[in-house]
């Protein structure tokens, strides 16, 4: 996939927009960057990759997140006061999910971190939703012909997040360990773990 | 009030290009899909987005489309998020449709 995006013309229009707002007193020098500082801190894939290791480590946790993926990731101290909602989907042997939003750029960032350049381009979001199959083997992930594809598009508030399959062979491992497996791209589905 | 859609509905969307935005993308209008779930109530986009403070609040369901249903081709589902009055429910004659498709 292309990394490519238009993100030079957007940043100058929002640090004009930003003047403009501190010249006539909105808003106070810094402000901007304080609220989106304190924001981002605690936003990270590492924090989708905690909700996935205590799903592969906890059967009933995993009932409650694939039920209500908001009230259980709040569990965790994730979502706390986002009046967005949360819809886990659970990768399966028949069933690949991946995650898309061909309008904008919906996606569940305090779960998964600032997203990643190619997830905003215009390729990404015009071939998923027409040929995941194609787009997934260009990220290196080849599925079975017999596996179904789901490419969750995400127009409202709420947020989808994908929950991986747990490799063979990790029965030994401890739930940070698991965690440690988790990579973003298995959370947004262009990935297996 | 209970949701004019429940689960397995099948329901089309409606065909018209607004003038506006709209949160029903072009590649999915006047196709026919299945209700997966309600997602909870939301003001529709299509109005609020035009400054209306009075945006009618709606139900948005999950809709599971086939990807043939789409694009004529493809083996794989795309679930959107659409707002009720996207939506209509099928004729009779879909609901074979549907049930051929599970």
């Amino acid at each position: 996939m292309s990394g490519d995006h238009e993100d030079a013309s957007i940043s100058r229009r929002v640090r004009r927009l930003e003047t403009l707002l501190e010249e006539k007193g909105v808003v106070t020098a810094g402000a901007v960057d304080e609220v989106l500082d304190a924001f981002l801190a605690g936003a990270s894939p590492a924090n989708g990759a905690r909700v996935v290791a205590r799903a592969w480590t906890d059967e009933a946790y995993r009932a409650r997140l694939l039920t209500d993926g908001t009230a259980a990731v709040r569990e965790l101290g994730f979502m706390d006061g986002s009046f967005q909602r949360l819809r886990v989907v659970a990768n399966t042997d028949a069933t690949h999910n991946v995650i898309v939003c061909t309008l904008c750029s919906c996606y569940p960032l305090g779960l998964l971190g600032p997203s990643p350049g190619w997830y905003k381009s215009e390729a990404y979001r015009s071939r998923v939703v027409r040929e995941p199959r194609s787009v997934l083997a260009e990220f290196g992930l080849q599925l079975p012909t017999a596996t179904d594809i789901t490419v969750w598009d995400s127009s409202e508030e709420t947020r989808y997040m994908v929950l991986p399959r747990r490799p063979d062979g990790t029965e030994s491992l401890s739930e940070d360990e698991l965690a440690a497996l988790v990579t973003r791209n298995a959370l947004i589905g262009t990935a297996a773990v | 009030m209970p949701d004019r859609f429940p689960p397995g509905t099948r329901v089309r969307t409606f065909l018209h290009d607004p003038p506006h935005h709209t949160r029903l993308p072009r590649y999915a209008r006047g196709r026919s899909g299945v209700v997966v779930e309600p997602e909870g109530r939301a003001e529709l986009a299509d109005a609020s987005a035009r400054g209306s403070g009075d945006a009618p609040v709606e139900q948005v369901y999950a809709v599971r489309f086939a990807a043939r249903d789409l694009w004529g081709e493809g083996d794989h589902h795309v679930v959107l998020d659409l707002w009720e009055s996207c939506l209509e429910a099928c004729e009779e004659e879909h609901e074979k449709g549907a049930a051929d498709e599970r």
